[in-house]
């Protein structure tokens, strides 16, 4: 099966055979949020409680120092006002912001408030009052003195003797705070600097990126309220629920059975909402108040004070033979993590993990790194969660090594890539911030994405032509990526699911959708083992109370992780089923059949030897043996009503030792302006490879959206700073994200295979494609002129400037 | 100030302040379809249409509206079946996230109530000031160009 629109292919050979996996079915949400309904958290909070209090955070104006005084009296005495909170009256407790598995990797370096400033924007106090205008003139009552303190505003000073310490107080989980280390890495394979001294030819470059923002279209928004039975409720836009109930209930000391986190519709997240910034907040507000509470971020707070990508230094050395073949891989990367820690030890494990076993032929191998405090802005996850930054340095400095070597770019990438059935001994050495787990790729579309990926460009007619129009010249590049599927034998996600009488089903999954379609695709998994369409099951996702755990949509872990707990309830849900068919039937079935927990792997070539004797048709089940049938309708009434009488359900859980990585080839034509510097992309392709696509249309979409996100942040997106630290474009007017106009004509290519780890064959898709532009665009800037940019993004003043410096 | 306006064709009276923006009174009112994001009239995400025309109301105060009509993306349909834009968008997969899509849509809408047979480049002018941050576009690009067709087989009709 293939097929092809402009802007998108997508070729499914020789794939087992499926109903409802491969078909872009509508979303199951789509009429909902076309039609405005008031699904996510400011619209429930405005429907349910027009009588909230809305709170509002005064932020701190000052990079670095401590809070002298701090009166509140007057702002609490203005009509309307019924509560403020500062580090005099709120709990004490120190804790990390990310959410993220346990234990947690970040440093514990945040209270909710204290008299420590560390960055602008940082949390000062927080007003509750019954109309947002009284909250914000509440804000400008608080009389507050600080303490200026010098601050450190450079990544590359933060380590130096002498430097400002951001947090002295030595907080729990940071490696060394004495020197502003927040987090250190230190891998290595074999004995990486006497295999680049004795390698024939040796690059060694630096690449730098910038803070960036995710900008989701809603900004982080969080209501609570007590609901009926005295329990704290909180709806919140999160990727994280269960990581935000298990902090918050530290912080304010609720138990987790009092403590209800709720997920609506979530409008975009990005990693920026894998992040507990309110949720503490709005709740501890309503346990003093006994009223909702709720936040609702404005864009400029969503700039400074929520979460960025962290900026990273890399300095990248590549030794190989003569030919090409690469036999040393050494990066180092000076992580900037902002004024907290957060996310910083594992985000820049990924910059070395995800990254360096892509070239597996390289034998000695050393990743190492520092995440150092600064007082600026905070960084976090963010889409690519740090492979995006080591893409950058990696994939342009294997383009400058082809140039040394005189080869295709492609053809050195070819010889040294991984391939199917090999491994890394990264893979081993690195995982989240601690030891990995071993593995060995089981599928690659790798070569195909790069003949096709060049092919769709023009590479062979284009490189090295340098092609002319008057000031514009022209050149092609690419670039190569994997990621991953989930953190292996950490990331955990459960389904539920039960029969209705009426042959329909109920899916209740902790997988937190949050736009990418995870309901959807999760739907038709269920469906798939289920042999039904897809809306004969009704899904219902991330809630604490009512639906089972799941670690939350990070780490390109849903359609891998959370897919296969939906695989293993639906098939124990058939398996319950047949067991009641062949009791209607008079047939025998081995009850270890039934019983034995169902597997994800493998089954495209071994499938469950219950199929032998029954299968799912359309509603029915089928006897392979007799040939008879029953309906599951008629199988359903039996179990609830007439004999026997029992549930047919199941809640079942996946973890993996698995993380099979999607892959991916990017190609960017680019058009370089002598005059102006201004680089405009004129064509791009991705080519992808995610297993098997269990929706092509939300597929497309998830490389489409990291796409125009990638090449945002390689030319335009950026924070500018004053000299005091603070951020001096705060707005979607001087934040330049692309708009429909800017958008270059996009090919996505998608190249199916069958994961034999992964349900029906899927691996993850959200993350990788955010990890090309840089790299793919930086590339062709060099194709056409010869200039190679160290720094993104490509500005017109950056590409200018490069331009001049070579021609003297 | 009483101001009356009428909104997805029902005339609705209104208690505003001089300085309240249209976003927040419609919200206020109730019409939670219109969403707000930038407050600055950056992004388009609060769009809805004032006498057909798309504006950013978070940017127009409400009493500038007096007299005048007010669409969201819930009154461009017939009130019971979708209308062929929102059907679009589903089925092109031009929704992910949605909170831009109510205001991405009535830009549509305005642009195909006034150019039934746009090319691409127009689509994307139509609609540039429509940022979104899920789709890279594409999709909801191809989705207005369907529904379009959509719409001028209805009219044939």
């Amino acid at each position: 099966m293939s097929d092809h629109v402009k802007g998108f292919s997508h070729a499914a050979d020789g794939l087992p055979s499926a109903h409802v996996v491969g078909t872009s079915v509508d979303k199951v949400d789509g009429y909902s949020l076309v039609s405005g309904a008031p699904v996510y958290t400011d619209d429930i909070a405005a429907k349910e409680f027009p009588h909230r209090l809305h709170g509002k955070i005064l932020r701190s104006p000052i990079a670095h120092g401590a809070i002298t005084s701090i009166d509140t009296r007057t702002a609490e005495e203005l009509s309307g006002v019924h509560l403020v909170l500062t580090f005099m009256n709120t709990p004490r407790t120190f804790y990390t912001t990310a959410g993220q598995g346990w234990p947690e990797p970040s440093p514990y370096d945040n209270q909710m408030f204290t008299e420590r400033i560390r960055f602008v924007g940082d949390r000062v106090a927080a007003v509750f009052a019954e109309t947002v205008e009284a909250a914000e003139e509440a804000l400008h009552l608080i009389k507050v003195t600080y303490q200026e303190e010098p601050a450190v505003l450079d990544a590359s000073d933060a380590m130096k003797p002498g430097a400002p310490l951001v947090h002295p107080e030595n907080p729990k989980g940071a490696y060394d705070s004495a020197h502003n280390v927040a987090a250190h890495v230190d891998v290595a394979v074999g004995d990486v600097d006497a295999a680049l001294a004795a390698s024939d030819v040796t690059i060694s470059e630096t690449f730098e990126t910038q803070y960036a923002q995710h900008v989701p279209m809603e900004t982080h928004t969080s209501l609570a309220y007590v609901d009926d039975t005295g329990k704290m409720t909180i709806v919140t836009s999160t990727q994280v629920p269960w990581h935000v109930r298990r902090i918050v209930s530290r912080i304010l000391g609720i138990s987790m059975s009092r403590l209800r986190v709720i997920k609506p519709r979530i409008g975009g997240g990005f990693g920026a909402k894998q992040e507990i910034l309110l949720e503490d907040l709005v709740a501890y507000a309503a346990l003093r108040t006994g009223l909702p509470c709720e936040i609702e971020l404005t864009r400029k707070e969503e700039f400074i004070a929520s979460r960025t990508r962290h900026p990273m230094k890399i300095d990248i050395s590549i030794g190989s033979d003569a030919a090409g073949h690469f036999k040393a891989l050494k990066m180092y990367a000076l992580s900037n993590t902002g004024a907290y820690g957060s996310h910083s030890l594992t985000v820049m494990s990924n910059t070395g993990s995800k990254t360096l076993p892509l070239y597996n032929k390289a034998k000695d191998v050393r990743f190492f790194g520092d995440a150092v405090y600064t007082n600026l802005p905070v960084a976090g996850a963010y889409r690519g969660y740090g492979a995006t930054q080591g893409y950058a340095a990696l994939e342009t400095t294997i383009d400058d090594l082809a140039a040394k070597l005189h080869m295709d770019p492609i053809e050195l990438r070819k010889m040294n890539m991984i391939q199917i059935g090999e491994g890394s001994p990264i893979f081993e050495a690195l995982g989240e911030g601690r030891q990995g787990v071993a593995q060995t790729i089981k599928s690659s579309s790798l070569p195909e994405l790069l003949a096709l990926g060049a092919q769709t460009i023009g590479w062979e007619e284009k490189r090295g032509k340098r092609i002319r129009m008057g000031h514009k010249v022209r050149g092609v590049g690419m670039s190569m990526h994997m990621q991953g599927s989930g953190i292996p034998l950490i990331d955990m996600g459960s389904a539920s699911m039960k029969l209705n009488e009426d042959g329909t089903y109920f899916l209740a999954v902790g997988a937190t959708d949050i736009g990418t379609g995870s309901d959807t695709i999760l739907t038709q998994m269920a469906a798939e083992v289920l042999g039904v369409s897809a809306n004969m099951i009704n899904i219902l996702s991330s809630d604490t109370d009512l639906t089972p755990f799941d670690v939350g949509a990070y780490a390109s872990s849903t359609t891998f992780v959370s897919g296969g707990a939906v695989v293993k309830a639906a098939k124990a849900v058939r398996n319950q089923v047949f067991a009641v068919a062949a009791e209607m039937l008079g047939e025998n079935l081995d009850p270890i059949l039934v019983t034995s927990e169902p597997k994800v792997e493998g089954d495209n070539d071994q499938p469950d030897p219950i199929l032998s004797f029954y299968r799912m048709d359309n509603g029915n089940v089928v006897s392979v043996r007799s040939g008879k049938h029953v309906s599951v309708s008629d199988v359903a009434y039996r179990a609830y009503y007439e004999v026997g009488q029992h549930q047919i359900a199941s809640t079942q859980s996946f973890v993996s030792p698995y993380s099979p990585p999607p892959f991916a080839a990017h190609f960017a034509e680019v058009e370089v302006d002598d005059l102006t510097g201004k680089v405009a992309v004129v064509n791009y392709v991705a080519a992808v490879d995610c297993g098997v696509s269990i929706n092509p249309n939300l597929v497309r979409g998830q490389v489409m959206g990291a796409v125009a996100n990638g090449i945002g942040y390689a030319l335009t997106e950026e924070y500018r700073f004053s000299a005091r630290g603070a951020m001096t474009n705060p707005s979607l007017f001087d934040y330049k994200i692309l708009s429909r106009r800017d958008m270059p004509p996009v090919q996505v290519i998608v190249v199916d295979n069958y994961e034999p780890t992964g349900p029906l064959g899927a691996k993850s898709v959200a993350e990788i494609n955010i990890n090309g532009p840089i790299p793919a665009i930086g590339n062709a800037i060099f194709d056409a002129t010869g200039v190679r940019l160290h720094r993104s993004p490509y500005t017109p003043e950056r590409v200018m400037n490069a331009l001049r410096a070579t021609q003297g | 100030m009483r101001i009356s306006m009428t909104i997805n064709g029902t005339q609705c009276v209104m208690d505003v302040d001089p300085d309240d923006v249209l976003l927040d009174v419609l919200r206020g009112a109730g019409y939670l379809e219109v969403k707000g994001s930038c407050h600055a009239g950056d992004c388009g995400a609060c769009t809805v249409l004032v006498d057909g025309r798309p504006v950013a109301s978070c940017l127009t105060f409400a009493a500038r509206v007096d007299g005048h009509s007010v669409t969201t993306v819930r009154g461009i349909g017939d009130g019971t079946h979708a209308h062929p834009l929102q059907r679009a968008f589903v089925e092109n997969g031009a929704a992910q996230c949605g909170y831009c899509v109510p205001g991405a849509i009535v830009s549509a809408k305005a642009l195909l109530d006034e150019n039934p047979e746009p090319t691409e480049d127009e689509v994307r002018l139509a609609m540039d000031a429509n940022y979104c941050r899920c789709t890279g576009y594409e999709q909801q690009v191809e989705a207005v160009l369907d529904a379009a067709e959509q719409l001028r087989k209805e009219a044939r009709r």
